[in-house]
């Protein structure tokens, strides 16, 4: 599954109301980090369907990332059931990613 | 068994592979994060000869891909030990058991933590070590720099241009950075220069809310901040050797500009090498030299 690019409109249906666990990339095209943990956030979409990834950018999304305190990027935030489980900042590995997707 | 493992894959590591590789020599680069470096933290690069403006994560990429096309072989893995049995030195990893006959260390270093209570539990919640990355978050708001270098002095001038407020701390009197870059700080209305003064205590509700400043008489203030930029300078990742290599007082691997390190077969490039000036251009430039001399001792051993 491609990772969806979503934004403050449709942010409650995608990701709250998600059946799925969804993991939510905070990012910006600023933001160095950020393209460097997309291809590996690609990767685990096409590889794993347990959870659905999502995108936020920060600039247009600027009161999703003021709602959710989110101050420093790259920043992934797992939601399960509407609530935030998991968070990560900063520049992450495959393995971290999949430890935090597939903890239970 | 390789000719070269590198260990790390920023800019010296990197180049240190395209020079093994062009001497046709078996490299392999081991990485345990992601390629790079500390460079994909930089926006614009505007000192790189004859590349006016890239950004770090561009500039990365092409080194990357140039060092994959020419045959490199580069496995993200963390290296934990490094052993010398002399003609063949060991490389281990958290996944495997890796041989060559030389070796060169290209780890760099990491940002330097002020180590008070709660720093890593605020990292991203208020606290963070990149404004260029972290910068836009506080719009209109208050902010404190940490540190009297170039890079505290720049992460200031560029929040003075987002923040409404921006404290700068240095616990001396005087800042090491660039005499420019202080005036043109002194002349921003938005910035307070805090001097003899250190952080000795963070506030915080879940989220960074304030600090506790202290300066050399022991007096103490409580400034109410929304972020705090740590910029006080960053040490060597150089743990994982420190038994192996000589190191100097502050953790840099010790060398000379031959990046010979006092293990015949162990090379050393970048940051993380006792040096003057660690720049792109230098790091790259220990690459090319680094993996000159272990091709040399190649032809030696």
């Amino acid at each position: 599954m491609a990772i969806t690019e979503i934004n403050k409109d449709n942010y409650s249906a995608e990701v709250l109301e998600s059946e799925k666990p969804v993991l939510v990339d905070f990012y910006a095209d600023w933001c160095g980090p950020c393209r460097m943990i997309r291809p590996t956030l690609e990767e685990i979409a096409e590889e794993n369907d347990k959870v659905k990834i999502v995108s936020v950018n920060i600039e247009d999304g600027e009161e999703l990332a003021e709602k959710y305190e989110v101050s420093s990027i790259p920043c992934l935030v797992l939601f399960k059931d509407g609530k935030e489980e998991q968070r990560s900042v900063g520049l992450v590995v495959k393995e971290e990613i999949e430890k935090m997707i597939g903890g239970e | 068994m390789y000719d070269i493992i590198i260990v790390g894959a920023g800019p010296a590591g990197l180049t240190a592979a395209i020079y093994g590789q062009r001497a046709a020599k078996k490299v392999l680069v081991l990485e345990a994060k992601s390629y790079g470096g500390q460079i994909i933290n930089t926006l614009d690069i505007e000192n790189y000869p004859a590349e006016a403006h890239v950004s770090g994560f561009d500039f990365a990429t092409k080194l990357y891909n140039q060092a994959k096309e020419l045959g490199a072989e580069i496995k993200f893995e963390k290296v934990l030990e490094i052993r010398d049995f002399g003609e063949k030195k060991e490389v281990e990893t958290g996944k495997e058991k890796y041989t060559a006959k030389t070796v060169i260390l290209t780890t760099g270093s990491k940002n330097r933590k002020l180590g008070l209570a709660g720093e890593d539990e605020l990292t991203g919640k208020g606290i963070s070590y990149c404004a260029t990355c972290d910068g836009a978050f506080y719009k209109k708001k208050k902010v404190a720099v940490v540190g009297g270098g170039n890079t505290a002095l720049g992460d200031a001038l560029y929040l003075a241009d987002v923040a409404e407020k921006v404290y700068l701390i240095h616990r001396r009197d005087e800042f090491r950075g660039e005499e420019a870059v202080v005036e043109q700080l002194k002349k921003r209305e938005n910035v307070e220069l805090i001097y003899n003064s250190q952080v000795t205590k963070l506030v915080s509700e879940g989220k960074l809310t304030g600090l506790e400043v202290t300066d050399k008489e022991g007096k103490t203030q409580k400034i109410k901040v929304d972020g705090l930029f740590i910029a006080i300078g960053r040490i060597p990742e150089n743990d994982a050797f420190s038994e192996l290599i000589e190191l100097d007082a502050a953790g840099y691997v010790v060398a000379g500009e031959d990046c010979r390190t006092n293990v015949p077969g162990i090379f050393v490039a970048g940051d993380n090498r006792a040096k003057e000036v660690r720049q792109l251009v230098t790091a790259t430039s220990d690459g090319a030299v680094a993996a000159t001399a272990a091709v040399k001792y190649l032809r030696m051993v």
